[in-house]
């Protein structure tokens, strides 16, 4: 398969995956106990009252009039008026978004150069003390609670040394060196669980390659080790690298619920949260197709990535 | 120059407890070129890293190594790296695996020239007129592919053409006629040898073929079990081999045809286990001259005339093997014929028209160069490559051409051999299980029958029933491939359809299954169709013989 048909084929499976994701969203929020209007007026307000602001809201209608109504707007670029917030919902995924955008970058930044370091140390020096620690360590780190490296980053550097901020969010009109000093932080927890992850993955990788014929002989050619690392055996853990990162991505982007809450850093987790507690359903079911869309684009991403840099594979 | 190119002397190698190499020595002279023979697991390879300070860091070495007159012992990194980048050449047992899957040709050979501190362009340039040399027919081509895009006599071409972008003062290149039909095998050994004078190298050639080292190398050491037990001129020791191990080898290769000479000879048993070698001399468990004093303690080394021979009774002439059975004549009842058959690769006829016949108790030799045709004919009587014309008999009636439409029964009564029994079997299963499977379901035995036969197909290869609940991959070349005739012959078939089944096996392996060949057909009377591009085993197995020389 040709490389545009493949990239074509991808993104028809894409959109097909994000259609089905839109169905489940839609019937999910419905099933959920409870309803829209007694969620924001609370328990004390009086049913006829309940009953007008469903009918307001268009939450009275039935499911599939307003699924029909609510793809139809999504067609124009419209994802409806939040019912908690009354306000258009774009903007306010948009806002979220951005935070763990950014948030997830940093982790990337933070996690990965190490990542790789470590798991090519281990490789080379495979059996060895060195390899046996970073392999132990890696595991110990994967399965450390989120929760509890946030509390004790927090209260090691924010708290007793007073290194860093511990609020994620930097006061208005900061430059870029604040904004990053504040999200430190935040990231440490995803980042180090990352890290325990790629370094064992990314050592078991270049463990195959460092024992394959190539790499030998690309050795006894008299290459100096920085040319055998760089152009011998990276290409050949990056596309396992790629793959990795991408279907981490959703971890990465809506799965840092309990750091957003801790640093109040309300992110499209948390955003997500929220909605499906006050049965907000047009911001609900917004927020999910949009972190969806971003995980299958990744996801897209990576794998032509992946043709490309194994050309056995096309 | 000063001295040899290569000087080893009292090498030992050893991985924990496994003795590989055991007090080697060994010398190639400046420009000069020295043969390394021995069977498959006996040491080679490890002799080869060895010398370029490859082996791995948990390999124990004792013994010194020098290369154009630098000891290799004392340099340090940066010293090694150079020594390697323009003074040592070494192409791998695999060419292919050689080269990094994920990097284009150019860039991997332009690596090799930018060692030496040339420009990219000047790598190109030297990389095209370099594959040239070498014959490739279009470089510009080959620097653009990817390695799994390129053939193995391509992959081995551009391993020698990295060899000879430095002036090497050694070249190392381990097995590299291994698969090679005899006209390419030649033409190979003849581009080495030209770039060679022109660049003074000197060659180690390692091999288990004693022919193709005898054409190229000034002097031959033959390795057994890591110890090298012979070593002189070529002329001499393949005139006259003098250690039993040798000799054993030189007879292994088939000759004459066995209707009339019989079995081949070979040798019994296998390589000692590397973590109890025997003491004394190594071959002792399968040398039939062994006295009580090859048991014991050190070997006097006897050298006549610049010829060493590690052996306390030396020069013995081997017994005759034990006659087969009788010779007998093919029967007359046609099993499988061909009429006009023309063979079809990728919408292209690369084969025939042609007829073939092959009875009951015959052997019909397929022979040709490499790329001619020879297993696509093999595919299409199979049924796995629709042929473009022509009709296929099974034993009177018609065959379909496509296997989905051959019935069950005539599906077991044609059954492939191929060249590598790696691919052939399933790694996953036990041989017990890879041989129930085609009983059960060709031969459509129930499951205790199924078990009752499996006795009587291990007698017929003479295989251990001991090995039924091994993997694969824990036996011998040897035992696989008998692993993989068995399989064939599970179902009862009545045609057996051998692609190169011996091509990757050792000499002395090769002759006990081409006496196995011999043994099913006229004992059995198989009707076998041997594909080979190697003249001695056509010869040795076949009534007839078909030469495919391309779409004529
Ligand atoms: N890295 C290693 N660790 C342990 N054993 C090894 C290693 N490399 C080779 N050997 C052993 O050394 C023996 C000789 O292997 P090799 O040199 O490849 O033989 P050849 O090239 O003659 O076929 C084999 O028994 C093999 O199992
Ligand atoms: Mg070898």
């Amino acid at each position: 398969m040709s490389g545009l048909r493949f990239a074509a084929w991808r993104v028809v499976l894409g959109l097909i995956t994000l259609w089905l994701l839109s169905v489940i969203v839609f019937a999910a929020a419905r099933v959920l106990p409870g309803d829209v209007g007694r969620a924001i007026l609370g328990p004390l307000a009086d049913a006829r009252a309940v009953a007008a602001l469903d009918h307001a809201l268009g939450a009275d209608r039935g499911a599939l009039a307003s699924y029909i109504e609510w793809s139809r707007g999504l067609l124009q670029g419209d994802f409806g008026v939040s019912y908690a917030y009354r306000t258009p919902v774009a903007p306010l995924v948009a806002v979220a978004l951005g935070r763990s955008l950014r948030l997830a970058c940093l982790i990337l930044a933070v996690a990965v150069p190490p990542a790789l370091a470590a798991g090519l140390t281990a490789a080379h020096f495979a059996g060895g003390r060195i390899d046996r620690l970073l392999t132990l360590g890696g595991l110990a780190l994967t399965v450390v609670p989120e929760f509890v490296t946030a509390i004790l980053a927090m209260l090691v550097f924010g708290i007793a040394l007073r290194w860093l901020p511990i609020s994620a969010e930097p006061p208005p009109g900061a430059g870029a060196g604040t904004w990053l000093r504040h999200l430190i932080l935040p990231a440490l927890p995803g980042a180090v669980a990352l890290f325990g992850y790629l370094a064992r993955t990314l050592r078991e990788a270049s463990l195959a390659a460092l024992q394959s014929d190539y790499l030998r002989a690309a050795i006894l050619k008299g290459l100096a080790w920085p040319a055998i690392l760089v152009r011998h055996l990276l290409p050949n853990v990056l596309p396992l690298l790629l793959t990795v990162l991408a279907a981490q991505l959703s971890y990465l982007l809506g799965g840092l619920v309990v750091v957003e809450t801790l640093f109040r850093y309300p992110g499209i987790g948390l955003l997500i949260l929220s909605a499906g507690r006050a049965h907000d359903f047009p911001l609900l079911q917004a927020s999910v197709l949009v972190l969806g869309a971003f995980v299958v684009a990744a996801s897209l991403a990576a794998d032509l990535a992946v043709r490309w840099l194994t050309p056995r594979a096309a | 120059m000063s001295g040899p190119a290569l000087e080893i002397a009292g090498l030992s190698v050893r991985f924990g407890r496994r003795s590989i190499l055991h007090d080697v020595s060994l010398s190639v002279a400046a420009g000069g070129a020295t043969g390394l023979v021995g069977e498959s697991g006996c040491g080679k390879t490890t002799l080869a890293l060895a010398v370029l300070r490859g082996l791995p860091p948990q390999a124990e070495i004792a013994g010194r190594i020098s290369v154009a007159g630098q000891r290799l012992d004392p340099l340090d990194r940066a010293a090694l790296r150079r020594l390697r980048a323009r003074q040592i050449a070494f192409v791998f047992q695999d060419p292919v695996r050689a080269l990094n899957p994920a990097l284009r040709i150019g860039r991997q050979l332009a690596e090799s020239f930018r060692l030496l501190g040339q420009t990219a362009q000047e790598g190109r340039r030297e990389s095209l007129a370099l594959l040239a040399r070498l014959r490739i027919a279009e470089p510009e081509r080959l620097l653009r592919a990817y390695p799994h895009e390129i053939s193995g006599g391509q992959a081995q071409r551009v391993g020698l053409a990295m060899a000879f972008a430095k002036r090497p003062a050694l070249l190392v290149l381990d097995e590299p006629t291994t698969g090679l039909d005899p006209d390419a095998t030649a033409s190979m050994l003849d581009l080495v040898a030209g770039l060679r004078s022109e660049r003074g190298t000197a060659l180690l050639l390692i091999s288990h073929d004693l022919a193709a080292v005898g054409r190229s190398c000034d002097r031959i050491g033959v390795l057994y079990a890591g110890t090298l037990v012979e070593e002189g001129p070529a002329s001499a020791l393949l005139a006259r081999p003098r250690h039993p191990y040798t000799s054993a080898l030189a007879r292994c290769a088939p000759r004459g045809s066995a209707r009339r000479r019989g079995p081949l000879p070979t040798i019994e048993g296998g390589l000692p286990d590397p973590a109890e070698p025997p003491p004394g001399c190594r071959f002792t468990p399968r040398c039939p001259f062994a006295k009580r004093d090859c048991r014991a303690g050190a070997l006097p080394a006897a050298t006549r005339l610049d010829h060493v021979v590690l052996c306390n009774h030396p020069d013995q002439a081997w017994p005759d093997p034990p006659g087969g059975l009788p010779a007998s004549a093919p029967r007359e009842d046609v099993v499988l014929s061909a009429e006009k058959l023309s063979v079809r690769r990728q919408g292209r006829v690369i084969a025939g028209p042609l007829s073939l016949r092959l009875r009951a108790g015959e052997t019909l030799g397929v022979s040709g160069r490499s790329g001619s045709g020879k297993s696509s004919l093999l595919r299409s009587l199979l049924g796995l490559l629709p042929p473009a014309a022509g009709t296929l008999n099974l034993a009177g009636s018609p065959l379909a051409p496509d296997w989905r439409q051959r019935r069950r029964a005539e599906l077991a009564a044609i059954q492939p051999v191929f060249q590598n029994p790696d691919e052939a079997l399933n790694r996953a299963l036990t041989v017990r299980a890879i041989l129930l499977r085609p009983l059960r379901r060709l031969a459509g035995l129930s499951r205790a029958e199924a078990a009752r036969r499996l006795r009587p197909i291990l007698d017929q290869v003479r295989l251990d029933p001991a090995l039924l609940d091994r993997h694969p991959r824990s036996l011998s070349g040897g035992q696989r491939q008998r692993v993989a005739i068995a399989h064939a012959l599970a179902s009862g078939p009545r045609v057996l359809l051998c692609d190169e089944p011996t091509t990757a096996l050792d000499l002395s392996v090769q002759a006990a299954i081409l006496n196995l060949l011999v043994e099913l057909r006229d004992r059995d009377g198989l009707a076998i169709l041997l594909v080979s591009h190697d003249s001695g085993v056509i010869g040795f197995l076949c009534d007839h013989e078909i030469h495919i020389g391309g779409t004529q």
